[in-house]
């Protein structure tokens, strides 16, 4: 006899529920977090440096300084043997390890803080330019990708006319046209868009062709014996049964175009959040570095979080799984089919019966 | 073992006699010339899937077309449709001939392919559209389609929220509602389990009994054949060519009774020995029990 087991938490494939997912989505963020706080804030688990409080009689230390133990207790040693009064210290971590509460103090401070020289970004100017040259280097690419790539997906003579160069092309890293971009558009924005288009241009294509391709060969020939033209099929049967997965495509290219954001940034004159970073790492406040590097992650998962909750505002015949940030997303932004909704409302689904009975 | 059953064609009563005379002097709607079709195979010779396929479906006919697997049934439907182009061959829609797809010819697939992106009332506008009807015209021809399958109420569900069964329905509705001159279905309720496919069978018939439609219809399942067809053309594999052309001998309407009246088991019984592949001899293998416990309990 078979016998039922309770494994809980831990069944196969077995959906959690609500208030578990809710509870694990809580740990898969404070787990991590507790692991910091403890490299932080208990002093014998890592801590490999000494801050000095008082330098005693030291001519080579100052209070304030960072130094590794051994350099510490072994000064001190020359100190007690030559009779000098002996230095004190606290166990400290490297400065790049800062704290989180001294992180969570910068997410606020970095941007109330004014920058250091005339002329310089402030933090949210920073994160605003940044911004702007992922969006217009995305859209750019999104242009000529997108209308290409359908193209190619639909007629085998644009496929094989266009194809094999983007292939081609799809190989060179995207960095190594920086010098190229520079000296063609000059030391502002220009050649920064342009590394982001390079980067995301040559893997769209492809990815866009290759998702319509994937669009479903049944319905298409079940429109030609409906009668529809080749414009309608393509217009209202090609595009429409791929566009949730060129949408989807879209999402994971538009995390691409961040990643090539953090090359163009130091292409010609340094800019941006990267710019901000390589700052505050030359002040050595890496408190400010990590503020920043959060606030890009925020970023993108918020953005991802509006665009699939988006998503499912605009296609509302595609129910397939929710992932937790999705429910998070609707949570925060409403459920489906009550913000924008495709399918007739009420008052034009009676005036529609009204004219049907008569 | 009906072996006692009469030759199915002696059981044709004076009515269906009489009905199948009318038949053929109904106007030609479709008609297959020596149609051939050859596909290439991996070894450079080809391989003929269709050999030698001439027929005529008259006005209003319901024909369908049966065979082993394997017969090339759903390739002649895909080329009727202008799915796919015939080797050698010719096709006369109305007396001209068909070369590419069009809305004259409606088709219903095995697969719902129901456009998920549309509500069921605008999937049943796409092929009106398609023939150039604006929106307003299009949506009151669609409305009156669904209510005539009886889906009024669903107008505005997408494909996606409804059985299998409705989906099919719609789908035939959206073949039908552009006044095609045939439909073609290829193995439509086959993806359908065993009661809703008859339910789907006496729709079909009652839609088809009201509207001026002729019917050409793929099917593997031998009662379903011989319950909706006038005629029955039964093909042969390898290759694919016309084994018997039969008219059944139920009179219309057709009812759930007759599935047990003699005359539709010996048309069956004689479509049955048509088509059933012959027995090869390495085939015939034997079913041994082997006692896999070795423990006597078990036997």
């Amino acid at each position: 006899m078979m016998k039922m087991q309770n494994v809980g938490c831990f069944a196969i494939r077995k959906k959690l529920t609500r208030r578990q997912e809710y509870i694990l989505l809580f740990l898969s963020f404070a787990l991590p977090l507790l692991l910091w706080c403890l490299v932080s804030y208990v002093p014998f688990l890592y801590h490999p440096l000494v801050r000095v409080t008082d330098a005693g009689d030291s001519f080579l230390c100052a209070p304030g300084d960072l130094i590794e133990r051994s350099a510490f207790e072994e000064e001190n040693r020359e100190l007690a043997s030559s009779g000098g009064k002996i230095m004190r210290g606290e166990r400290a971590n490297p400065a790049y390890l800062p704290a989180p509460h001294q992180v969570a103090r910068s997410l606020v401070t970095a941007f109330l803080t004014p920058p250091r020289r005339d002329g310089e970004a402030w933090f949210h100017e920073s994160i605003g330019h940044s911004i702007r040259i992922v969006f217009l280097g995305f859209l750019i690419s999104s242009l000529f990708g997108v209308p290409l790539g359908i193209l190619c997906g639909t007629f085998p003579f644009f496929e094989r006319l266009i194809e094999p160069f983007i292939e081609f092309f799809r190989y060179f890293p995207a960095p190594v046209f920086a010098t190229l971009c520079v000296a063609i558009l000059g030391i502002n924005d220009a050649p920064k868009i342009a590394i982001i288009f390079i980067g995301t241009f040559f893997q769209q294509l492809p990815m866009v062709a290759n998702t319509t391709r994937s669009a479903d060969g049944a319905l298409i020939e079940a429109a030609q014996t409906l009668g529809a033209s080749r414009r309608r099929i393509l217009m209202k049967v090609i595009i429409p049964s791929v566009l949730p997965r060129l949408y989807k495509d879209m999402r994971i290219l538009l995390g691409w175009a961040w990643t090539y954001l953090i090359v163009a940034e130091v292409v010609g004159t340094s800019s941006g959040i990267s710019w901000f970073i390589n700052q505050q790492a030359k002040y050595r406040d890496f408190s400010n570095v990590y503020a920043a590097i959060i606030i890009i992650g925020c970023i993108g998962l918020f953005c991802d979080m509006f665009l699939a909750w988006f998503g499912r505002q605009i296609f509302p015949w595609e129910s397939k799984h929710k992932g937790i940030f999705y429910r998070a997303a609707e949570e925060i932004f409403g459920p489906r089919d009550q913000v924008f909704s495709i399918v007739l409302s009420k008052e034009e689904r009676r005036k529609r019966d009204e004219q049907h009975s008569a | 073992m009906n072996s006692t059953l009469p030759d199915y064609k002696q059981m044709m009563s004076p009515e269906v006699r009489d009905r199948f005379a009318r038949l053929v002097r109904r106007p030609v709607i479709m008609e297959t010339r020596n149609l051939f079709k050859e596909f290439p195979t991996s070894s450079g010779k080809n391989q003929i899937v269709l050999k030698d396929i001439s027929f005529q479906v008259h006005q209003r006919e319901f024909l369908s077309i049966i065979g082993p697997s394997g017969c090339g049934k759903s390739t002649l439907i895909r080329i009727l449709a202008g799915l796919e182009t015939a080797t050698s061959g010719e096709i006369l829609l109305d007396g001209k001939p068909v070369v590419a797809p069009g809305a004259e010819r409606g088709m219903v697939f095995q697969k719902y392919t129901l456009f998920p992106w549309l509500t069921v009332c605008r999937n049943v506008m796409f092929g009106l559209e398609s023939i150039g009807k604006d929106r307003d015209t299009a949506e009151n021809i669609a409305l009156q389609w669904l209510d005539i399958i009886g889906l009024a109420r669903y107008a505005d569900y997408y494909p996606g929220q409804l059985s299998g069964g409705m989906q099919q329905r719609v789908a035939i509705a959206r073949a039908l509602a552009p006044q095609p001159r045939v439909l073609l279905m290829d193995e439509p309720f086959g993806a359908l389990d065993a009661q809703t496919r008859t339910q789907m069978q006496n729709y079909l018939l009652e839609v088809w009994r009201n509207i001026d439609i002729t019917i050409i219809f793929v099917t593997h399942d031998l009662d379903e054949a011989v319950y909706l067809s006038d005629r029955i053309l039964a093909l042969k594999a390898n290759p694919g060519e016309i084994n018997e052309l039969i008219e059944v001998p139920l009179p219309r309407p057709r009812r759930s009774r007759m599935l047990l009246e003699p005359e539709f088991l010996a048309t069956r019984e004689h479509i049955d020995k048509l088509i059933r592949p012959p027995v090869k001899r390495e085939d015939e293998c034997e079913f041994k029990v082997v006692n896999m416990v070795g423990d006597k309990t078990f036997l």
